[in-house]
């Protein structure tokens, strides 16, 4: 299993960083893609199917948002110059990565290792969960009965995006 | 182990992007991909040997579950990334409009 989700992760980094250097705004965008449906292989293999369903929808959803605005507005990359102060923020970034590196390393020691996951407090969530919440999907009772303020924020800030979102397509900018 | 380190380097390649790039899109992009790795970590620190799908069947008793609460919380954050993805995109198609350029460098004229 993690040989199998290693794999995919390197093909997922892979084509990350061709999405970050492609010359064509467009390529750049179906790499992006690329990496998404990767996390969805990856959603399938890790047991998680509501995952997956949500991811597959929601990165079509997102590429073709951003296919309408490439389409719609310019596919050449900028040409960015390597300069000397360009040198110096290279540096800086490799010593940033580096620390975070160490930090992130830290805390997965104190992770379980792969596969050997102990319920601590998700116990409630699973044992007696189809009594309670009346669902037998486990996914669908914590997040609509245990965690169902969570649900009604999260549908607040996905109105205010498409909200916010609507008023700045409609309005009309200063010439 | 392998596994959290690669999700990490897809970490700091999606904010190499953020840091790099002068393409509003590509920005976009970057941090699309930095999300997509904190999802796959979260799920990642859930999964158990053998456990299964976190659909409960009535007829059998007994089994093991992969951890359904890191399951719920990246489902919210996927939500909400198609929420913030969609607003930058709005936000970048304005500015294309006004400046006829996605480069950030050119975009100042809120600067002092």
């Amino acid at each position: 299993m993690e040989l199998t989700i290693s794999i995919i992760l390197g093909f997922m980094i892979i084509g990350a960083i061709y999405a970050l250097h492609a010359k064509d705004l467009l390529s750049a965008v179906i790499a992006m893609g690329f990496v998404g449906y990767g996390l969805v292989i990856c959603f399938l293999l890790l047991k998680a199917p509501d995952l997956a369903i949500v991811q597959i929808v929601v990165e079509t959803i997102t590429l073709v948002i951003m296919v309408a605005v490439v389409l719609d507005s310019t596919r050449k990359e900028l040409e960015v110059s390597f300069d000397r102060r360009s040198l110096l923020t290279t540096i800086a970034g490799f010593i940033i990565f580096a620390g975070l590196f160490y930090f992130f390393y830290g805390a997965i020691q104190n992770l379980d290792p792969l596969g050997m996951h102990s319920l601590r407090m998700a116990e409630t969530y699973v044992y007696g969960a189809v009594e309670k919440t009346g669902s037998i999907n486990l996914v669908t009772g914590v997040l609509f009965d245990f965690r169902a303020y969570d649900t009604l924020g999260e549908a607040v800030i996905l109105y205010t995006a498409a909200l916010g979102a609507l008023t700045l397509l409609r309005m009309k900018g200063k010439k | 182990m392998t596994v959290y380190i690669l999700c990490f380097v897809l970490f700091l390649v999606g904010l190499y992007g953020v840091i790099t790039r002068r393409n509003l899109i590509k920005i976009a992009i970057s941090l699309s991909i930095m999300e997509f790795s904190i999802f796959l970590i979260l799920v990642l620190i859930g999964y158990i040997d053998n456990g299964l799908a976190p659909i409960v069947d009535p007829g059998s008793s007994a089994q093991i579950y992969v951890d359904p609460l890191p399951q719920a919380m990246a489902l919210t954050a996927i939500v909400i990334g198609l929420a913030t993805t969609a607003m930058l995109m709005a936000i970048a198609i304005r500015l294309y409009r006004k400046y006829k350029t996605f480069d950030i460098r050119e975009i100042r004229n809120l600067r002092g």
